[in-house]
């Protein structure tokens, strides 16, 4: 049995590998792109509008309410970053409805690659927001002696994203192969109707993880933004 | 008893453990978070979206817990280093 879609190789050369992760994530790009491009080619601000105008509306603002709930004031900024690791990642969990399609999710790595970019978006976004020091400023909060505890703390959440999203993926798909084998008629389907639950919970879970890292991150600079909002209003 | 039956023995074993009692804890609690999150709705049916995202998040940190265990075990039958590396020699 195969763990990971990783160990399905379909080139190789030297250093460079073309496995079925790779192929998978690079046709669910595409196919994101394409479809987006396609649906906003003639965008209106119509009373009546094209329905899937509308599903992506829909989706555009949801995020942007859930990034403005978590605390951060101007979801605009982070929604390029936080939507499409939701887009992605949902979509790769939500198209195992369809036959002989194993998710990216499922692989490590895909989910480290993930968790990386949170790891490396979290300094991006802290200093391009409060500056350079200030966000140094946050790893000594609320003092000195907690600077290891923040460097290790920053280490092991990433560690814990990535895992957290391929185990659950990959337990899901795992789950349905050996149930195939055993139940090959009706309960595959039950558990790949669980699949679907556990994997937009993850994706959504993924998102708002990132979105709280990032928040703590910029928290110092949101504060005064807020203190200056205060001032003006009285 | 060579190695390679001890190593089989101890990963299979400590596999089955480890998934019994991985997934038995998180169970327990997330049945407690689940029940104080539905005697709170009952309370506060204005506050049911809030409560629901608040425990979707808790439900999903308790399980990945029992997610941990289920790959350590799954390492442990399918991709063991220790066996690898008896069967490699």
């Amino acid at each position: 049995m195969e763990l990971t879609p990783d160990e399905t190789v379909f080139w190789h050369y030297g250093f460079v590998t073309i496995n079925l992760t790779l192929v998978t994530t690079w046709a669910l790009m595409l196919f994101m792109v394409i479809g987006s491009a396609l649906i906003t080619r003639k965008l209106k601000s119509n009373i009546k509008i094209s329905r899937w105008q509308c599903v992506l509306e829909m989706i555009v603002t949801f995020i942007n309410d859930e990034i403005k709930d978590i605390g951060l004031s101007s979801p605009e900024k982070y929604i390029s970053f936080i939507g499409t690791l939701f887009l992605f990642i949902g979509m790769s969990n939500l198209l195992i409805i369809l036959p002989w399609y194993t998710p990216p999710t499922s692989s490590l790595s895909t989910t480290a690659a993930l968790a990386l970019s949170v790891f490396l978006a979290v300094p991006f976004y802290g200093i391009s927001t409060s500056g350079f020091f200030a966000y140094l400023k946050t790893y000594i909060k609320p003092t000195f002696i907690m600077l290891p505890f923040n460097i290790i703390s920053q280490l092991s959440r990433t560690l814990a994203l990535a895992v957290r999203l391929f185990g659950n993926i990959m337990s899901g798909v795992i789950i349905v192969a050996i149930l195939l084998s055993i139940t090959p008629l009706f309960i595959p389907i039950v558990m790949k109707a669980l699949g679907l639950l556990t994997g937009m919970v993850q994706a959504y879970i993924f998102g708002i993880l990132a979105t709280v890292y990032i928040a703590a991150a910029v928290q110092e600079s949101e504060k005064k933004a807020r203190k200056i909002k205060l001032q003006k209003s009285t | 008893m060579d190695s390679t039956t001890l190593i089989a023995v101890a990963s299979i074993i400590t596999a089955g453990i480890t998934t019994g009692i991985g997934c038995m804890m998180p169970a327990l609690s997330e049945g407690k978070s689940v029940a104080s999150a539905l005697s709170s709705i009952a309370q506060q049916p204005d506050a049911a979206s809030t409560i629901t995202r608040t425990l979707f998040v808790g439900l999903a940190m308790i399980e990945s817990t029992a997610i941990y265990c289920f790959v350590v075990s799954m390492i442990l039958i399918f991709a063991n280093p220790f066996w690898t590396h008896i069967i490699a020699k």
